[in-house]
């Protein structure tokens, strides 16, 4: 269990069965009076977050949660197959995935947070390459880079990219936001 | 800490050690005696919602005011002093469980006066410190002197929070809605005196003698931080017993450790006090003000 006192950022807590991450954490306290916690949660099964204030005299559960370094390994079905360092395989769904599912690649190293032995979040590497397996081409001397045009990159998820990027190059794709970041080579 | 951040610090505490000359030679030059009370007590004050460190047997401070109280009974009649105070679990952008705290009391004085003296203090170290009489602080200049707002704790609860809290005493709402409705509204640009606090959350404070369920309590805050605490002591034993065994009770209502009362306090108190009156700065909280600091950490060394 954890007390009020113990909240903190990055602290991971549970609250009716439902394992949250502290995001952001202020300790406000009149000089005579009681102490007010603040906490932006985030609901670490859903994503959504909220702000909560708690007295002294409220007291968490500690979630079971368990942070284990992955390697992506194949796709097998809906679901994708990841191996530890023992090769021992976990199989995480899409669904947990997300747009993440679009940007492994074989070997990927990744890190998997488990809830009661579930995993729950995926996190790649920030930035990874990609190669661009279909776009229109930009308008001829059109080299603007703030206009932006759709392309497929290699597992059928469209980004967008400037107008200057043809079909064949390799860019870097930032994994947090599914955004074109820049050109790798042409 | 690393010796980047420490000399980075270094401004910050180059004032902070000018501020605290100057505090110490304004009281001196006003006949204020500087006194040394102990750190490591048998019993601290008794207050619902400040939790003492323990020490071996003993606790640390939370604050020098019953040991400074009894020197008045004993006839000391300005006193002051600069020194840690410690508050178990107090740990936020305006709280070290270690922190430095000045106190002075008077005799033959109440709220009022104090509030001339703190009046006083702060223009004579905006002129020492800060060679003028404002400062700024998160983006707000903020005019030191001549005019501080003053609100009663009833009105300000009235306009911001919609209920009064003297006629109607909910200790739980009463501090929610401090911090959440009422802090936040209040000025920026000057000082504000929040004055006149429901007897239930002025434990060692008197009461109006027209208005009993009012206890002659005020609060500075500047920048909308809260800054010094002031009372017209409280003075008679069987009152003051009375409400340290509320709080106890309440304490142990509530879960917290309980503390004994500090029957030495008390029967200085039953010796006799005349009227007098005292108050409580944060010593770190003028720093930051003063060095326009955000955070407790810029101000006050190797905090934890």
């Amino acid at each position: 269990m954890y007390a009020v006192g113990d909240l903190r950022k990055g602290l991971k807590i549970e609250i009716e069965g439902v394992p949250y991450l502290v995001t952001e954490f202020s300790f406000l306290k009149p000089g005579k009076g009681q102490a007010v916690y603040t906490c932006r949660l985030k609901n670490l099964l859903t994503g959504s977050t909220m702000t909560k204030s708690y007295r002294s005299n409220e007291s968490f559960g500690e979630p079971n949660i368990e942070e284990k370094k992955l390697r992506y390994s194949y796709k097998e079905g809906e679901d994708f197959v990841f191996v530890d360092e023992n090769y021992e395989q976990v199989s995480i769904s899409a669904e947990v995935l997300g747009n993440s599912k679009y940007f492994l690649s074989e070997d990927m190293p990744v890190e998997v947070l488990f809830y009661n032995g579930q995993p729950i979040e995926v996190t790649l590497p920030f930035f990874i390459e990609k190669k661009i397996i279909h776009t229109e081409p930009g308008a001829r001397g059109n080299t603007a880079t703030n206009v932006f045009k759709p392309a497929k990159i290699e597992g059928d998820f469209e980004i967008h990219v400037p107008l200057f990027i043809n079909q064949g190059d390799i860019v870097r794709i930032d994994t947090r936001t599914g955004e074109y970041v820049d050109r790798v080579s042409k | 800490m690393t010796s980047d951040s420490l000399s980075k610090m270094k401004s910050a505490l180059v004032m902070r050690s000018k501020l605290i000359h100057a505090v110490r030679s304004f009281f001196i030059d006003r006949g204020f005696v500087e006194v040394e009370t102990p750190v490591r007590i048998p019993v601290p004050a008794l207050e619902l919602h400040i939790d003492a460190e323990p020490s071996g047997n003993c606790y640390l401070r939370t604050s020098p005011e019953l040991h400074m109280k009894r020197l008045l009974s004993a006839g000391y009649e300005r006193i002051f002093q600069i020194g840690s105070c410690f508050r178990r679990g107090e740990r936020g952008r305006l709280h070290n469980p270690e922190f430095t705290m000045l106190e002075w009391y008077r005799l033959n004085a109440d709220y009022d006066d104090i509030l001339l003296d703190t009046k006083a203090l702060v223009s004579f170290l905006a002129e020492k410190i800060l060679n003028g009489t404002s400062l700024v602080y998160n983006g707000n200049k903020i005019e030191l002197m001549p005019i501080w707002d003053c609100i009663s704790v009833e009105e300000a609860f009235l306009l911001y929070a919609g209920w009064n809290p003297v006629m109607h005493f909910d200790t739980d709402r009463f501090n929610i809605d401090l911090i959440e409705k009422v802090e936040p509204k209040l000025s920026h640009d000057h000082p504000v005196v929040l004055k006149d606090y429901p007897a239930e959350v002025a434990a060692l404070a008197r009461r109006k003698t027209v208005r009993p369920e009012v206890a002659e309590r005020w609060e500075l805050y500047i920048g909308g931080m809260e800054l010094v605490n002031a009372f017209s002591e409280l003075t008679d034993p069987i009152e003051q017993r009375k409400r340290f065994e509320e709080c106890s009770e309440e304490r142990r209502k509530a879960g917290r450790e309980t503390y004994q009362l500090d029957e030495e306090f008390l029967r200085s108190l039953e010796h006799g006090i005349p009227a007098a009156g005292g108050a409580a700065l944060g010593i770190d909280r003028l720093v930051m003000l003063m060095a326009g600091a955000e955070e407790i950490d810029k101000v006050r060394l190797f905090c934890q």
